[in-house]
C-alpha cells in the first residue's frame, strides 16, 4: 500500500482538536516491551531480528485497534517515506534508520502506532491531539495487556519490563507532549521554567525528541525516570506539570499584550509579511516565523479559523512532507526545496486576511516606540 | 542438594560466576553464604570461597569485569561501552553493577507499576515469602521460637501454595 494515500490528509491532520490544543500540540504515551527468549533488537544476529519480527508482526496486527491498519518492513520503505513518518512523529528518527527486521504497525485514525525492533522488541505509542495523556495511557494500557496475554513479555517481579537501556526499565513507559510555548519565549521566562521543569526530574527537549533543537517555540517535555514508581503516578505528575506550564504560558501572553503589545504585534506582522511575500526560505525560518503566526492567531490577531491552516504549514513545509505532496522529483537540493517552500506559503497565505491588532488596543502611553 | 562447604544444610545460595574463563558454579546453604559474605557483593570473593585463598581486590575486580551472560554473549565490558543490555537475562547477571546505576537513574530499584495478569500469583507470592522471612529472622532473633515454628510452617504452606 502507498503510504501517502494511507496516511490521513494534512489537511485533516491538523483540523483534529484536543483539550488546551492552543497550547498542548498532541500527547503520547509509549511502552518499551521484549520478547522474553529472544536477544534485545540492537544485540541480536540479524536471523533474530526476523525471527522476533516475524513472531511480533501478526499478533500486534491482529489486536482489534490495530485491525484497520498499515504494516511495512522499513527496507520496503524510500528514505522520503520514512521521513514522512518522522514528520509526522509516528516513528523516532532512530527507527527511520533500520532496514529490514524492523518495521512499523500504524492505524488508520493515526492513534496507534507500534514499532517493531527499534531498540526494544516492541515499543507501542497511543498518540492523541492536545493533552489527553490520561486517556493515551488507558488506551496504550489496553492494548498491551492483549499483546501480553498472546506473545509473553520479560518481566521480574523486582525489575518490572526489561528493557534494552536500563533508562527504561520497570515500567518501560515514556509519558510525552509537544507544546507550543512562544510566549515564554519572548517573555524571556522560558529558561526559568525549563530548568524548574527539569530539576524534577523531566525532560525537555526540541520537535523531533533526544538532541534536536527547539524549533518554532516547540518543546517537547516527558519523564525520563520509569522505574520506583507506577504508571498512573508518572502520568499524573507529568499531567500536573504540564497545566502549570500552560497556565505560566497564558499569563505570559496576557503579559505580553499588557506591557509590550507592540513588540508582539511588530513580531506577527513581521511574521505574516516575511512568510507571504518571500521566494526563498529555510525550514528553521518557517518554522519559527509560523509559531509567531499562530500566536497571533491566538490572541486574536487573526482568526481563530485559520490556526489549522497555519498547523498544516508548519507540517507541509517540512522537507519530506515538501517533496511528496508538491514535486514528482524525487530529490531536491536544499536550495530547491527553500524555493519550492516559499512559493508553497505565498500560494497558501493569498487567502489570509492581514493581521489585525485594533482589537486588541495596546498603543496606549504603554508602549512607547523606545521598548520596541 | 546440600551445602557445598557445611555438607549438612540445604543449598539454597546458587552462584555462577566466571573465574579466568571458567565457569564456576557454588551451592551454599544461607547460613555458609552469609558467614561468607556472599549477600555483599564487596566483600565477597568468588576466588577465595573456590580456592581459600585471599585475592588482591584488582583481582576480584578482574573477575567482575569478566562477567558474561551464558545465553547473548553479551559482556559486563559490552554493557559499560554501550550501556544497553543484550538481552533478558542479562539483568540477572548484571545485577550487582546494576544496582547502583539504577539508584542514580530512577526514582527506585524496584518495579511499582503494571504487573501482567499470569505474573500477579507469581509476585504477591514472592512478596508474601518475602515478608514471612523477614518476620521468621525476627523471631529467631528475640529467640521466640515458639513464633519461629509458627512462621517456619507458614511458610511451607506458602511455598507448597505455589
Amino acid at each position: 500500500m502507498n503510504l501517502l494515500d494511507f496516511l490521513i490528509p494534512t489537511a485533516e491532520v491538523c483540523r483534529r482538536a484536543g483539550p488546551q490544543d492552543r497550547i498542548v500540540y498532541s500527547s503520547r504515551v509509549r511502552l518499551a516491551r521484549n520478547l522474553p527468549s529472544a536477544p534485545f533488537p540492537g544485540h541480536g544476529k540479524k536471523a533474530d531480528r526476523m525471527r522476533a519480527y516475524e513472531t511480533l508482526l501478526p499478533v500486534v496486527r491482529g489486536l482489534p485497534e490495530l485491525t484497520d491498519s498499515m504494516a511495512e518492513s522499513m527496507d520496503h520503505l524510500t528514505p522520503l517515506e520514512k521521513q514522512l513518518l518522522v514528520e509526522r512523529h509516528l516513528i523516532s528518527r532512530d527507527h527511520a534508520a533500520r532496514g529490514a527486521g524492523s518495521g512499523f504497525v500504524l492505524n488508520r485514525e493515526e492513534s496507534f502506532c507500534v514499532m517493531i525492533n527499534e531498540e526494544d522488541h516492541l515499543r507501542m505509542q497511543a498518540l492523541r491531539p492536545g493533552l489527553q495523556l490520561r486517556q493515551a495511557w488507558l488506551a496504550i494500557d489496553a492494548l498491551d495487556t492483549v499483546l501480553q496475554e498472546r506473545v509473553g513479555f520479560a518481566f521480574s517481579a523486582e525489575r518490572g519490563y526489561l528493557t534494552a537501556c536500563p533508562t527504561n526499565l520497570g515500567t518501560g513507559i515514556r509519558v510525552s507532549a509537544m507544546l507550543h510555548l512562544p510566549g515564554l519565549v519572548l517573555s524571556e521566562q522560558i529558561g526559568q521554567i525549563l530548568k524548574a521543569v527539569n530539576d524534577i526530574g523531566l525532560a525537555v527537549r526540541g520537535l523531533y525528541g533526544e538532541g534536536t533543537e527547539a524549533l518554532g517555540n516547540i518543546f517537547q517535555v516527558s519523564n525520563q525516570m520509569t522505574l520506583g514508581e507506577s504508571e498512573t503516578e508518572i502520568v499524573e505528575r507529568i499531567n500536573k506539570v504540564l497545566l502549570q506550564v500552560i497556565e505560566h504560558e497564558e499569563n505570559a501572553r496576557v503579559g505580553l499584550l499588557e506591557k509590550k503589545a507592540k513588540v508582539v504585534f511588530n513580531h506577527v506582522g513581521r511574521a505574516y509579511g516575511i512568510l507571504s511575500h518571500s521566494h526563498t526560505i529555510s525550514s528553521k525560518e518557517t518554522m519559527n516565523l509560523l509559531s509567531l503566526l499562530r500566536l497571533g492567531v491566538d490572541i486574536g490577531m487573526l482568526p481563530a479559523s485559520s490556526r489549522a491552516m497555519v498547523d498544516e504549514l508548519l507540517l507541509i513545509t517540512q522537507p519530506a512532507h515538501l517533496q511528496t505532496l508538491f514535486t514528482r522529483r524525487e530529490k531536491l537540493g536544499a536550495e530547491e526545496r527553500d524555493i519550492l517552500r516559499a512559493d508553497v506559503l505565498r500560494e497558501r497565505l493569498k487567502g489570509l486576511d492581514r493581521p489585525d491588532h485594533t482589537a486588541l488596543g495596546g498603543a496606549g502611553p504603554a508602549s512607547t516606540p523606545a521598548e520596541i | 542438594m546440600v551445602c557445598q562447604l557445611c555438607k549438612q544444610k540445604e543449598a539454597t545460595v546458587h552462584l555462577t560466576q566466571i573465574v579466568d574463563e571458567a565457569m564456576k558454579k557454588l551451592d551454599l546453604c544461607e547460613a555458609c553464604a552469609k558467614q561468607k559474605g556472599v549477600n555483599d557483593p564487596a566483600g565477597f570473593s568468588f576466588a577465595e570461597l573456590l580456592l581459600g585463598a585471599t585475592e588482591s581486590p584488582e583481582a576480584t575486580e578482574e573477575v567482575v569485569e569478566g562477567l558474561r551472560c551464558k545465553r547473548c554473549g553479551h559482556t559486563q565490558a559490552d554493557f559499560k561501552k554501550a550501556g544497553r543490555m543484550g538481552c533478558s537475562e542479562c539483568y540477572t547477571v548484571f545485577a550487582d553493577a546494576l544496582e547502583g546505576l539504577l539508584k542514580g537513574m530512577h526514582r527506585g530499584t524496584r518495579h511499582r507499576g503494571k504487573i501482567p495478569a499470569a505474573m500477579r500469583r507469581q509476585v504477591e507470592q514472592d512478596a508474601i515469602l518475602e515478608r514471612l522471612n523477614g518476620e521468621l529472622e525476627a523471631a529467631i532473633g528475640r529467640e521466640d521460637f515458639e513464633q519461629a515454628a509458627r512462621l517456619r510452617d507458614e511458610i511451607k504452606l506458602a511455598k507448597a501454595t505455589v
